[in-house]
This record gives structure tokens, sequence and C-alpha cells, in this order.
């Protein structure tokens, strides 16, 4: 007793039991989240300390039973078989205990030793059940404790229990009598081999397994034993299943669960009384109004524009005041790299600064959504989520999806902005594989918050009269693509997956707690900053080397130079004779220039009166040397006269810098890939420049706009926006409004940004589909793209005409695509009633 | 919906919100039957229907503590017998 003793703990339960907050109030924060090996569901683990050492705790997948229908089912099942754990903790709905039970008499079954948790108890006590547990216990043969997960109550007992029945393990009585099925079972137990595999479980188990027709379990025997004897078995067992149909009339496997359920009634006999099936619950006078026929939709509209307002529009509020965080430190990285030069940078310096820029635009969005998935959270933990799916389900159905797409596809960003790297990952859900699997490829379709900055820059330049119109179009339109594109592949590429029923609990409502609530929130947000530092800083440096290389050529270079030269001896011209050469020395130059860059800019960055003096004290403690030069003191004229020189000077830096740099883009790889597609894309309107912004944004959507920037630069002197010059500019190149329409079909189509698609990879598991997902949108966007502008131009149309043509040509393909779906469904239902 | 035939046994499909029955027999097999079985749609147990979707598809049905949603598709694979 006194040595320290770790202990292995899985937790089961049926969905919506509440496994996950048991769990949560047994480990607290120490917990992990994995994969099982193989396949795509989340493993949970996590750890706490009791008196006697650790004690190691998996939380298994939800499930109902421990069939081998579907993956969770499997995955529990397997957990439980192989890895043998201490003590198994059964979570069950104290509320909705004779449904549970089926679990619980599968588990003790298979021989492992339980500990019941009564969760939950608020709820049947709230609705006059009660239970005795101390006969119940009885009857099973195991502890069990009384808990409300939500509130962490019975914590302690719940650890103290888990702890002392492992130290008093003990072999339990089978729990189920199956009548006339019992001498088959027998007989069964005597023919099995002695086997490796399975040899932690009752031999009655895999006998009652191997009667269900059970292939996983005659699969495992397979593997290791001797084949002969097992196919042997196998056909006797098969027979025997025959037998027993032509006897009782019955399914062997509808005779197991009848059974159990008899077995249920015996054990709670006496148990559970003054219960009233009939009374109506709480959830159920709640249910009256919100899932009405009138009160459905007003709800549901009102729900997701509530979520709209607060996380959106308020989130955008939020990210003015934590920008200038980010802006900070920029300010510091940009202190702690090597120093700019006159004309060229360092290379450390360039990119560093482009990584952090890269970085700082992404996490810019975290207080969104952190809202964003606050929101979506206690929507989740409420109920009302399985609502909007039970709502939707008609709807999403119809064009292949699920009612439960509707979490992945908010995510993704349906009515106002998301990720979709959350998104995707949220198909983890969908019992239904088809649907999952439409789910997954068209939630890239939504609207994630990086296409949003792109669409407003075009809309500033394009469509500013109509811009609201524009707005409405776009953020409606990608919800009408989604579903069409999820019907035509489900028509095509994914008929033959897998497709199961809608069949699913409304579970009862919550109020959600905090804790619960807020770290649903940060996992999610917290994948999204791991996106940042992960594949978005990767591909940063991949664009960044691609816009870099090959690099201007060395006549190009010794151009600029001398240009640069002509424009340093304008300078010390202008300071011959003046008090303040001595500080504007040959060594002191390019210094100089940066900290007058640095000091303009901190002045762009401080609002206020306040903050600009700030600034003025901050450079002045800086180098008091320079600082009579950028601001020059009141009467002081040779200080004006240096400022004035100073000014120029800078500005001729800048303006031979930015020329240097488009050449170097129009001589990079990345420029030449964007002029080698040009033929390709030219029917869509898009010259290499667009090209290269496109390529560019997928590594992130946001780079697009970063690269327009780029690619139209302007001069120092004119201090106009990108708006202006990417209007003056493109307008001079013949640009119109129809190209800025092909330009935003183009990116509401275009593929999924890598950390996407890589998501892809991870819930589909398969390369094939990650290419998929970026191949298909792509020729699909060029495609719309280049029918859109190569008929709008021949018809001369304008880009909002242009657009309110494919935006209603879409509307009345979806609805006639809806409405046949439907018919046929009635038809084919008459059929078959009508067939019998 | 197509009215029920005198010949064919009531489904789940075919009731009307409040409606209390017991179910008989399930035509579906494999991972749909053994879903609908583990969510307490078992025959012998008690159902009442409660409503249908605002699109009157799915519908949700009560059964004893838990209240379960499915498509009419598979409701109709459901057959049950009505409550005196």
């Amino acid at each position: 007793m006194s040595n320290p003793k770790s202990l292995r703990v899985a937790i089961a339960g049926q969905q919506n039991a509440g496994k996950s907050t048991i769990f949560n109030m047994l480990t607290g924060v120490r917990q992990h989240v994995a994969n099982y090996p193989g396949v795509t569901v989340d493993k949970k683990y996590g750890s706490y300390q009791d008196n006697e050492g650790i004690v190691q705790t998996v939380d298994l997948p939800g499930t109902y039973s421990l069939t081998s229908f579907s993956l969770e089912e499997r995955v529990a099942r397997n957990f439980l078989l192989t890895e043998q754990p201490d003590v198994t903790l059964d979570v069950v709905d104290a509320s909705n205990l004779h449904r549970s039970l089926h679990l619980t008499l599968q588990i003790l079954e298979m021989g492992l030793p339980t500990v019941l948790a009564l969760n939950m108890m608020d709820v049947a006590t709230g609705r006059d059940i009660r239970i005795d547990r101390e006969e119940l216990a009885r009857r099973l043969g195991i502890p069990i404790v009384e808990t409300v997960g939500r509130k962490g109550q019975g914590r302690e007992d719940l650890r103290r229990t888990i702890r002392e029945y492992d130290t008093a393990k003990e072999t339990l009585t089978p729990p189920v009598d199956y009548g006339p099925l019992e001498t088959d079972i027998n007989a069964i137990e005597a023919d099995l081999p002695a086997s490796e595999v399975l040899k932690h479980v009752p031999k009655r188990w895999i006998a009652l397994k191997l009667l269900e027709d059970d292939t996983a379990v005659a699969d495992m025997l397979m593997t290791k034993s001797n084949k002969s004897e097992i196919e042997a078995l196998l056909r006797r067992v098969t027979e025997q299943r025959n037998t027993f149909f032509q006897n009782q009339g019955l399914d062997v496997a509808d005779h197991i669960v009848a059974s159990r359920e008899k077995a249920i009634i015996n054990l709670l006999e006496g148990v559970v009384s003054g219960k009233d099936p009939n009374r109506p619950t709480l959830t159920d006078r709640v249910d009256r109004f919100l899932l009405n026929r009138w009160g459905a939709p007003v709800f549901l509209v009102g729900t997701v524009f509530l979520i709209y307002q607060v996380a959106i529009v308020w989130g955008y509020e939020l990210t003015t005041y934590t920008w200038p965080l980010l802006a900070g430190f920029r300010e510091i990285v940009a202190g702690v790299l090597p120093s700019a030069g006159f004309l060229v940078d360092p290379y450390t310096r360039a990119m560093g600064l482009w990584l952090v820029d890269s970085a700082n635009t992404l996490l810019n969005y975290v207080p969104i959504f952190l809202i964003l998935f606050s929101l979506i959270a206690i929507l989740e933990d409420t109920g009302y989520m399985a609502r909007i799916a039970f709502i939707l389900d008609k709807i999403l159905h119809r064009f292949g999806l699920h009612g439960q797409s509707t979490l992945p596809l908010i995510l993704g960003g349906v009515f106002a902005g998301g990720c979709a790297v959350p998104g995707v990952m949220a198909t983890k859900g969908i019992p239904d594989n088809r649907a999952r699997m439409a789910t997954i490829l068209t939630v890239p379709f939504m609207n994630c918050l990086a296409k949003v900055p792109l669409y407003t820059l075009l809309l500033g330049i394009f469509f500013v009269e109509d811009k609201s119109l524009m707005m409405f179009y776009i953020s409606t339109m990608t919800i009408i693509f989604a579903l069409l594109v999820a019907k035509l592949l489900t028509k095509t590429v994914l008929q033959g997956e897998q497709t199961s029923p809608f069949v699913m609990e409304l579970p009862t409502y919550h109020l959600p707690t905090v804790t619960g609530v807020a770290r649903r929130a940060f996992d999610r947000t917290w994948m999204y900053i791991k996106k940042v530092g992960t594949i978005v800083v990767a591909v940063a440096v991949v664009v960044f080397t691609l816009l870099q290389f090959p690099g201007l050529p060395e006549e190009r270079k010794s151009h600029f130079e001398t240009r640069g030269q002509a424009a340093l001896e304008v300078f010390q011209k202008a300071m011959n004779g003046n008090q303040y050469l001595s500080v504007a020395r040959q060594e002191n130059i390019v210094p100089l220039v940066n900290f007058y860059n640095d000091f303009k800019r901190a002045k762009l960055n401080a609002s206020g009166a306040e903050a600009s003096r700030a600034v003025n004290a901050e450079f002045e403690a800086r180098n008091a040397e320079f600082y009579p030069l950028v601001k020059p003191p009141k009467g002081d004229k040779d200080a004006r006269k240096a400022s004035r020189a100073l000014k120029k000077l800078a500005s001729a830096s800048k303006s031979i810098r930015r020329e240097m740099k488009e050449e170097r883009i129009t001589n990079s790889i990345l420029g030449s890939i964007g002029r080698s597609l040009e033929p390709l894309t030219q029917f869509a309107g898009f010259d290499w420049k667009i090209n290269v912004a496109l390529l560019a944004s997928f590594a992130a959507r946001e780079s697009s706009v970063a690269t327009l920037g780029v690619l139209f630069q302007q001069d120092a002197d004119q201090n106009a926006t990108l708006e202006e010059r990417m209007g003056s500019e493109t307008m001079a190149a013949g640009a119109t409004s129809l190209l800025a329409t092909s330009m935003i079909l183009f990116f509401a189509l275009y593929p999924p940004c890598l950390a996407t698609t890589v998501m892809v990879k991870v819930q589909t598991g398969s390369y094939g589909w990650m290419l998929f997902s970026i191949i298909f949108p792509t020729i699909l966007g060029l495609l719309v793209s280049s029918v859109v502008y190569s008929v709008g131009l021949a018809m001369g149309a304008s880009g909002i005409e242009a657009m309110s043509v494919v935006y209603f040509s879409a509307l009345a393909l979806l609805l006639l695509v809806g409405l046949r779906g439907g018919q046929r469904r009635i038809k084919l239902h008459q059929i078959k009633t009508a067939g019998g | 919906m197509a009215p029920s035939q005198p010949y064919l046994a009531k489904t789940l499909n075919d009731l009307t919100p409040g409606k209390s029955v017991k179910i008989i027999r399930h035509r579906s097999q494999g991972a749909v039957r053994q879903r609908l079985l583990d969510l307490g749609l078992m025959p012998g147990a008690e159902v009442t229907m409660v409503r249908s979707a605002p699109l009157n598809d799915p519908i949700e049905l009560k059964l004893e503590a838990a209240n379960v949603t499915l498509r009419r598709q598979e409701a109709a694979t459901i057959e049950v017998q009505e409550n005196e």
C-alpha cells in the first residue's frame, strides 16, 4: 500500500452521457488529444494523482454498444480487448438508465473490472427519478458512484472507488441469461482453442460474438490460431445459428438483444422508482417553442444573426485593440534583426519580417475565433446544435449532406467568416461516410475569414455603388455553390461511399459551464494558431524564396546602384556647409535613413497627441544626435534644411527599392510561373500579377492581398492606398469590374489553403482525396471564371450584371436540383408502399 | 404522405404527433438495425411521436427518457402497433 502504484483507467459510455465531462473532472487540465493509430477517431488521454500514485486515463469514443458495426465501436472495443485497462469506468446517464445499461452489460460480459458512474444525477433528481444505488450495485456486482460531472460532484468518491476497486478485483458472474441459446454458447466455449489473441476475455464473450456473426472477432481468431480448426468452428457456428432461427423463429442477434433487454428490466425492477415518463420535462416544454414549425426558423435565424453580430462584427472591433500588440511584436523583431541597408536588406531581415507579417495577418483573427468558437461551444453544450441538425437535415440531405454537416459549415464560415481548418476537423462527428466526405470537400467553399480582405479590396475598387448588393451576393452564394457541388460530388465520385441513416438523440438541454466552453474554444483556436505556427510559416518561406530568386541580373543591379549613388550625392551636396554635416557623415547615412523611416512609421502608428509626444521622447532618447534631423527644433534653420534633404534621400531610397522589388518579382520563379499560366488564365481575364497573387494565396488566403500589395507598388511620394493604386493600374491596363467579378468567383471556388488540405488528408486518411480537394476546385473555379469573363466580355456586361446573372442562375439550379430530388423520392416512396 | 394501405402494417412513418405505439419488428438489417436498437427502438418498446421537423422530415420520437430523431425513410422500416 505504501508503494506508489500507477493505474490505467478507460472511460466508456454512451453518447450524451457526460463521458467527457467526467474525464475532464478526473484529469483536470493534464490531457492530450491524439488519433488512434490508423484511424481518425480522437484518442483523449490524461492523468491524475491520487494518494497512491498516478492514474492514467483514456477517454474512449462514445458508443451505444460494442458491436463491430461502426468505427468508434471497433476502436473502443479493440482498446478494451488489447490494452486491458486495470479499471473500466462506465459513465451512464442516470436519467436514461435503462438504455445505458445495454452498454454496461456488454462491458461486463467482456470480463472487465468495471466501476459505474451514475452521472447527471441532478437531471434524474429533477425529474423525480429515484435510484436505489446500493441495490443496483449489489445486483450488478460492481461499485456505483453518483456524480454530476458538470458541477464536479463526486470526484473524490469516484477516484477513491477506482483505487479501492482495483485492489479488490474479483471475477464476475455472467449477468445475462440467454435462455435457449445457452447450450449453443456452452458448446462453442468448449470448442474454442486456447488463443493468444483473446486470452484476456472470457470464452463466453467470444462464443456470443461468433453467434452474433461478428466478423471482426472471427478475423481476430483466424490471425493467431490454427486456420482450419477455426474455419471448422465457424461452420459449426453458422449451422447453430440457422438451427436456432428455425427453432425459435428469431435471429440470434435479435435474441441476444432481447435477452439483454429482459435482464435489464429485471435489474431495474424495484430499483428505479418515482418516474413518470409521460410528464413533460423542461426540455420538452422548451422544444415546443424552439422546434415548432414557426418558432424553429425564427429562432434559428436569430441565433445565426446573433453569432454574426457578436463574433464577426464585435470581434472585428476587438482586433483594433489587439492589432497594436502584433504591430509591437513586429517592431521588436525588426529591432533584433540586422538593420536595413540603403538599397538591399540582408536576407535574414527580409525573410524574418516577411514571416512575422505572414503570421501577424493570421494571428489578427484570434480574437474573432475565440468568440466564434466559444459561441459554437455554447450551442453544442446546451444541446441546440443537435436541434439545428434536426431542423436542417431535410435540406442538407437533399444535396447529399447531413444534418450534422451544419457545425462544420458554420465553423467554415457559412454566413460570415470562419476557418476551414476547424470546419473540416468537425466533420468527425458525421456518422454517414458519404455525407461526411461531401462535407469535407465543400467546407472549403465557405467564406473563410481570409477571403474577406480580397473581397473588400475588390469591392472598394470596382463596386463602390453596389457594395452591399455584391457583399450579399458573395456571402449567400457560397452556400449555393457548396450545396450544388455537394450534390455533384455525391452523384459522381462519392457515389460508391458508404451511407448510414440519420438516427440521432436530441440531448436534454443543459446550461453550459464556463470551463467546458472555454476549453473547447481554446482547443479550436489553438488548432488555428498551430496552423499559423507551422504550415503557414513554412509556406511563407517557400513563397518568399520563389519571389526572391533568381534575383536581379548584374547590369540591373549596377543600374540601381548608380541611381542610389546619385541620390547620395544630392544629399551630400545639400548638406554642404550645414552645421549637422558631421552627424550626416558617410558611415552614419544608412542608420540615419533607417532612423528617419522608423520615426515616420512610429508616428503613423501612434494615435492621439499623447502617443505622438511619447514617440518623440522615445526617439530623442534613442539617438539625441540624429533627432534634430528628423524633428528640427523651432528656429533651427540648418536642421530644417538637413531634415528636408534627409526626407528626399529616404524617399529616393524607397522608390529605388520598390522598383528593384518589382523587377525582382517579375524575374522571380513565381513570376515566371504566373506568366506561363497566362495562356490558360487569360480567358478568365487574369494577368500574371493576379496569377502570382492567387498562387501565393494557396499558402494562406491572406497572402493574396499582401502579394497584390507588393505587385501594385507605389512610389513613396504618392501616399495612395492599395485600392487606389490597383484601381489606376489595372484600369489603365483595361481591367473592368467584369474582371473583378471573375476574380471574386474564382476566389470563392478556389482550392482550400494548404493548412486545410493537410486537414483534409488527416480526416479522409488519403492523399488522393487531398489532391482531389486541390485540383477539383481549381478546375471548377477556372471554368466558371472563364465562362463568365469571356461571355461577359462578348456581351459587354458590367461586373454587377455578370454577378447577378451568375447568382440567379445558380439559385435557379439549386431550386431545380432540390425540388427534383424531392419529387423523385416521393415517387420512389409511393412505389415502395404500393408494391409492399 | 401516401395513405397507408390496409394490408400493410403501420410503420413509425405513419404517425401523427402525440400518437403512442409499440414497436413490433424491424425491416432494416445490419448496421442500420443495430443503430436503431442501440437508441432504444427495440421490439416491444413504447414510442410516442413528438413532432416532425419544420420541413416535415426527419421526425422526433419519445422513448422512455430519451428523445430520438430519425428520417422518415428509416421510420418507414419500423413496424408498429397502435396502443389502446
